[in-house]
């Protein structure tokens, strides 16, 4: 077998390691899930029955979807990678034969399969229950949906690879991490969606590639961005993919060269 | 193979070195190995050795890679260490007692599993080389559990399984009885042994520990603040600085010093006379002979011989260059 697919593979087994973590995390995701479905509602019937394309029903899946997908795309922080910079530890992973940058991202997509169904299920389960849910009837969402929800694990990754080599410059990487954290969970569609956003902070949301890890695959899983649409969508997250994942390359050579050039 | 496993000319590293804050800033440069050559045959094993600080880790991580000499040349296993890292990967294994290999939360046999992929070993030849391991550094009984709740015996026997995995032609360890107690550090020296006799494989070994020295190497290299300051046998450094054994006697009753047996230095005189400590150079006279002489002066009820640490070795030495 190869060895990004054994990376893929311990990335799945060391998180199915802690299942009660991640009962506990489907059980926080969920609960929040009732709240956000709530004020969801609350707003959109505020606003008239609909809100920007949203009634209350498909506002409603849109929150259970986001709470869905939080723990499989990760867009909250990790920070393993820039305590192996911190501790030395990452010698032990510049003298491996796999790069890097590879070996992480299988080990992510192996963490990400596992929480797909532990962690995305409840919620739309106690979703389904709760309020309903609005979902297509066919199968092609589903299917680019789970292309997309792949990318969005890419483009997380990528986004997560790049403020983790932080740690090859600073010391304290706080700061770092909860200004991520806040852009990264604002501008995704994490709090309401990217199309309830004013002009302004939509504009800026469009440049960033938070839309990519949460927005753009619930839009293609619940049909509202079908045809075309869902392929630019698609493309869009190749784009931040690649071109994300090629800076954190390219970083990290600068990072690494630092450690083994200039000795940290 | 003609060419040295390890070859190491003019070898140099230097380190920046900040220290204040803002305008205060200052800039020195450390230089942390300083013209160090050496070679090493393959199928050598060699203790590398030094005081905390005097260039060794460096060295290993110039050998292995990790880092670029500022100057100087160094080749591994026919490699440019820096520019072919991953290349030699495949052909080095490396233990650094205070880090991990292993992936924490995981079982051995998954560390192995993966291991074995990246070092592209096909399933038969991982089975057969980890059956091999397992069962010689005796990991059976824990080979399931996950890697954070082994003891520190049971997980750095795991790491050199794991170095050892895809059969490199060289093996370096960095300090890797550190810590570890007696029982453990003899069982993985057996192990070692054992390893070397039936592989060809090359070690170079940093350590602390005496009796890691004396039993897995046949040729030491000593290094200081940098330098080398020694390259050659054990036997032949303890004989340049005189590394004594210490005969330390406990007598029924209260005596003169003893400083009168041939061929010892009295080093001191505890108790009044119940307890004395005897230097003597291995070589010049023996233990027993010592004995016979201290027993003819007084009766003696206990004794205990100091072996030569190898801290007390390298700092003779050090002081001996200075």
């Amino acid at each position: 077998m190869s060895a990004l697919a054994v990376y893929a593979g311990l990335g799945w087994r060391r998180w199915s390691a802690y299942r009660s973590a991640a009962a506990a995390g489907a059980f926080t995701n969920s609960v929040f899930g009732l709240i956000k479905a709530a004020i969801t509602m609350g707003a959109i019937g505020a606003a008239g029955g609909t809100l920007a394309g949203y009634d209350a029903l498909t506002g409603a899946t849109y929150a259970w979807l986001a709470q869905a997908l939080i723990g499989p795309v990760n867009v909250f922080t990790w920070t393993e990678l820039a305590e192996r910079i911190r501790t030395g530890d990452i010698a032990i992973d510049l003298a491996r034969p796999i790069d890097p940058q590879a070996g992480y991202l299988a080990a992510d997509l192996g963490r990400a399969a596992f929480q797909l169904l532990p962690r995305g299920a409840p919620p739309l389960l106690v979703g389904a229950l709760v309020t309903g849910l609005a979902l297509p009837a066919e199968a092609l969402p589903y299917l680019l949906g789970l292309v997309s929800v792949t990318l969005a694990v890419v483009v997380s990754f990528a986004c997560r690879w790049l403020m983790n080599l932080a740690a090859f410059w600073l010391l304290e990487l706080r700061g770092v991490t909860t200004l991520y954290l806040v852009a990264s969970n604002l501008l995704c569609g994490l709090v309401v969606p990217v199309h309830w956003f004013p002009p302004w902070l939509a504009t800026i949301a469009a440049w960033t590639p938070f839309p990519a890890m949460l927005q753009h695959p619930i839009d293609i899983i619940m049909g509202r961005a079908d045809g075309p649409e869902a392929f630019i969508l698609l493309g869009e997250q190749v784009a931040w993919a690649i071109g994300l994942l090629v800076i954190g390359r390219v970083v990290f050579e600068v990072g690494a060269r630092k450690v083994v050039v200039q000795g940290g | 193979m003609t060419e040295p496993i390890i070859s190491a000319t003019d070898l140099s590293r230097d380190f920046v070195v900040h220290t204040g804050r803002g305008l205060r800033r200052r800039r020195s440069v450390t230089r942390a190995v300083a013209d160090l050559a050496f070679t090493i045959e393959a199928g050598a094993a060699v203790g590398y050795i030094g005081a905390n600080g005097a260039g060794k880790s460096t060295t290993i991580k110039m050998l292995t890679g990790i880092l670029v000499p500022t100057s100087g040349r160094v080749r591994t296993c026919g490699l440019d260490p820096h520019r072919h890292r991953r290349e030699l990967a495949r052909r080095i294994g490396v233990v650094f007692g205070q880090r991990s290999q292993l992936w924490w939360d995981l079982p051995l046999s998954e560390s192995y599993r993966a291991l074995a992929a990246i070092h592209r070993l096909g399933p038969q030849a991982l089975r057969a080389r980890r059956d091999t391991l397992v069962e010689r550094l005796d990991l059976g009984d824990f080979l399931e559990t996950p890697v954070r709740q082994l003891s520190l015996g049971q997980r750095i026997r795991g790491e050199i399984a794991a170095a050892l995995l895809h059969s490199p032609d060289l093996l370096i360890l960095d300090e890797p009885t550190i810590g570890l107690d007696v029982l453990s550090k003899e069982r993985l020296r057996q192990f070692l042994l054992e390893e070397r006799a039936t592989s060809d494989t090359t070690l170079l070994l940093t350590t602390h520990d005496m009796d890691d020295v004396q039993r897995l190497t046949d040729r030491i290299i000593v290094v200081d603040h940098g330098r080398m300051a020694y390259d050659g046998t054990l036997a032949g450094l303890v004989r340049r600085v005189g590394a004594d054994r210490v005969i330390v006697v406990d007598l029924e009753e209260n005596a003169a010093p003893l400083d009168d047996v041939a061929g010892t230095r009295l080093l001191g005189v505890e108790a009044d006379g119940l307890r004395q400590r005897l230097a003597f150079t291995p070589g010049s006279t023996t233990a027993a002979a010592v004995l016979a002489q201290v027993s003819a002066r007084a009766s003696v009820r206990d004794l205990t011989i100091e072996e030569p640490d190898i801290e007390d070795v390298v700092r003779r030495l050090y002081a001996s260059g200075a």
